[in-house]
């Protein structure tokens, strides 16, 4: 017996449990609520940080007292409390971590139930991961593979006070501390996140990870991570996070900066699964991130593959800017949205160099209450001639309470330059469903199956370890969405 | 009785289509229902698959001894029943396999069977393919996506050869067929025909039915069979026009 009442197949919106919901019962701490340059100073300190740090975060500090909260994206922000808001939180750690015998068994069992080994001999799959809970990283692997290549991949922590002249060359470089209130934020109080250096010539033989978890209450997250690659060097850069069910909203304002040199590439995929709220809109990550790399050098590439499913609000623009001649931009999105989620996410490409050249590609879903907006620049400087941009930029629907749009700017400096743009909104059919009903095929596995074929293209750049695991998640996340 | 349609009412939107509908089919037949357009002959097809939207205020549909009137459209599906359809959808990014294996294993779940094996499944897709004449580079394309009219006929022939249904609706098949295809999407049909299996042939023209040789020829008019023959009674239809079959509703 069919369970749907005829006629409102895409009505009814319901909830799929979030798998990662629960929470680590583990001794943690604490910094007193609220922001002030007292608090700064404070994070500093607990960093253990040296002078210049503490002068970058009090600069950022001062400059974002003058800035407000930026309300240009298609997002409705409820009112957020800076003072209400927990800056620092950390496992507490008994000593220095010299083997995993020593890390906290609760934290190596909550990364277990994300599906994170931080056991190197269980790993199959040699996949280098910096665990990050709250503020502070866990535990970074395979560090004996990464020293014999030349290879520094570490907590951003540890790269301080291991590699401060490597972190202070680049830091804030790409994301200077003015860009933007929520990176002139993140730069006053992150906490931690990952340092990643490739040296000259050096093609990284496994993929690096980076794993975020938040787990306190009240607290906000505010990592940073800094990848470069140096001449020639290769790259490929997975990121994942995931969030205890709460009913607050917590904040995260992170940023990512990428730096290519000449004939360097870095491809940076993220599959974001942040808490999404609950079907009434309760509850949530506020994701309020900047990510940018720069193709400094000639023949360089940056790529962002992006797979966005969670988040109450998401903010997000991966960049790049192409400074080098013949330099490479690339940005592949999927962003999903239901019941109450609010996504405003896209990309920059700023073009310098000459000839240089970039895709986009961005497919956004939407079901339920939610609104999903794509923003995108394309801009071609006067003296960046004969470049290209090909911009694809697709929504799809699934049902009539929620809303798809699309904000594309192009400036173009020159008449050497070609720039493409082709845009689609297109629903789900009663015809298509139906079609693989009759094949035998149910409503839930027909969606999965659609849908994972409209980001086909995007889910192909993904590497093999995340691809399964992002088309499990598309069908997960809109589980329940009809009917 | 392998199928059997008793006093079939069925409208859309509070509008009445079929109009007592009676049809009865055994193991092994091929009929063919025919008749003008706005007949009806889509809205039977539908009713029979279980498509939503298509309210059925009187009559039953017996299959395989149940009443399936409740069943969901794939259930359906599941339980043998196959509808070629007149204009099949594109599903952009699925590809064929992808598609035709997830329909499989949704059977074989039905069933209580296990998934597929890859190497058996790709050695079907090959012996299937081959009997509607598809190469194998159509198979690595999404579903319907870019197919010209003929492909997409094929395509659902093969479909049908692969989920091997027990009661198969041809609706409309021979519709945007060049006289090659049709030869091709013919031949299909009859390998696939046995004694266990039925066929309901739905067409506008006499012109399928020289390659589909039916047992049983139906005309349909404004909701319900006016007229039942054997094969010659699609040959005088063809003669005589549908002006004739307006006369014999008296």
């Amino acid at each position: 017996m069919d369970s749907n009442p005829k006629g409102n197949i895409i009505e009814e919106v319901t909830n799929k449990d979030y798998e990662f919901g629960f929470v680590t019962d583990i001794e943690t701490e604490f910094i007193p609520k609220g922001l002030n340059e007292d608090i700064v100073r404070l994070i500093s300190k607990k960093k253990g940080e040296p002078e210049w740090l503490l002068e970058f975060r009090l600069k950022a500090y001062r400059h974002w007292l003058t800035l407000k909260q930026p309300d240009w994206a298609h997002l409705d922000i409820p009112h957020i409390d800076y003072q209400d808001i927990i800056y620092y939180a950390a496992p507490k750690k008994r000593k220095e971590l010299q083997s995993l015998d020593e890390v906290d068994p609760e934290l190596l069992d909550t990364f277990n139930k994300l599906g994170i080994s931080l056991d190197e001999q269980k790993r199959l799959s040699g996949v280098a991961v910096d665990a990050v809970m709250d503020s502070t990283s866990v535990k970074t692997t395979f560090q004996d593979t990464l020293t014999k290549y030349g290879i520094i991949f570490m907590s951003f922590n540890e790269a301080v006070k291991q590699h401060p002249e490597l972190v202070k060359k680049y830091l804030g470089t790409v994301v200077p501390h003015t860009d933007n209130f929520f990176a002139a934020l993140n730069s006053a109080v992150f906490s931690d996140g990952s340092f990643c250096y490739i040296p000259k010539g050096v093609r990284c033989p496994i993929e690096l990870s980076t794993y975020f978890r938040i787990n306190a209450a009240n607290t906000g997250q505010f990592e940073r991570t800094l990848i470069v690659a140096d001449e020639g060097a290769y790259v490929s850069y997975m990121e994942g996070c995931t969030a205890p069910q709460r009913d607050e909203n917590q904040l995260h304002a992170a940023i990512v900066e990428i730096i290519a040199e000449t004939d360097a590439e870095v491809k940076y995929s993220t599959v974001q699964n942040w808490y999404p709220g609950d079907k009434d809109g309760k509850g949530g990550i506020f994701n309020f991130v900047t990510k940018r790399g720069i193709c400094r050098g000639d023949r360089s590439k940056i790529s962002w593959t992006q797979v966005e499913t969670g988040s109450a609000i998401t903010w997000k623009y991966p960049s790049c800017i192409l400074k080098g001649d013949n330099s490479i931009g690339e940005f592949y999105s999927v962003a999903v949205t239901n019941n109450h989620q609010q996504a405003d996410t896209g990309t920059k490409m700023i073009h310098i160099g000459k000839n240089s050249r970039s895709t986009i590609i961005s497919k956004g879903i939407s079901a339920g209450y939610s609104q999903n907006s794509y923003r995108g620049l394309v801009r071609i400087a006067p003296d960046a001639t004969n470049c290209r941009n090909f911009s694809q930029c697709d929504s799809l629907l699934l049902g009539d309470k929620c809303g798809a749009h699309t904000f594309p700017y192009v400036q173009c400096g020159n008449d050497s330059s070609i720039l493409e743009h082709e845009a689609t909104t297109s629903k789900i059919s009663e015809d298509q469903l139906f079609y693989c009903n009759q094949r035998g095929i149910g409503r839930e596995k027909a969606i999965g199956l659609i849908v994972n074929g409209y980001a086909k293209d995007v889910l192909n750049k993904l590497p093999m370890e995340f691809a399964v695991e992002a088309q499990k998640l598309l069908s997960i996340t809109l589980e329940g969405s009809v009917g | 009785m392998l199928f059997s349609i008793k006093n079939l009412h069925v409208s859309i939107g509070g509008k009445e289509i079929l109009k007592g509908f009676n049809l009865d089919v055994n193991a092994g037949e091929i009929h063919a229902i025919m008749g003008p357009n706005g007949t009806g002959k889509s809205t039977l097809a539908a009713a029979i698959t279980g498509r939503e939207g298509y309210e059925i205020t009187e009559g039953e549909i017996w299959y395989k001894g149940k009443n399936i009137i409740d069943m969901s459209a794939e259930e359906r599906a599941n339980e043998g029943i196959f509808l070629s359809f007149q204009y099949p959808v594109e599903i952009p990014g699925v590809s064929i396999q992808n598609f035709m294996r997830t329909a499989i294993n949704a059977k074989r779940e039905y069933q209580g069977l296990p998934p597929v094996s890859m190497v058996d499944f790709l050695k079907t897709m090959k012996e299937k393919q081959a009997m509607v004449e598809i190469t194998d580079k159509l198979q690595n394309r999404f579903v319907n996506v870019g197919f010209s009219g003929g492909e997409k006929k094929k395509n659902e022939i093969f479909q049908m050869a692969m989920l091997e249904p027990q009661l198969a609706i041809l609706d409309e098949t021979d519709s945007g067929l060049d006289i090659d295809a049709l030869r091709i999407v013919a031949n299909g049909v009859n390998q696939l025909h046995t004694n266990d299996n039925a066929f309901i042939v739905i067409t506008h023209y006499q012109r399928l039915l020289d390659y589909i040789v039916p047992d049983f020829v139906h005309v349909m008019y404004d909701g319900r069979i006016v007229k039942s023959g054997d094969k010659n009674l699609a040959l005088e239809l063809e003669a005589k026009g549908y002006e004739w079959v307006k006369g014999l509703m008296g």
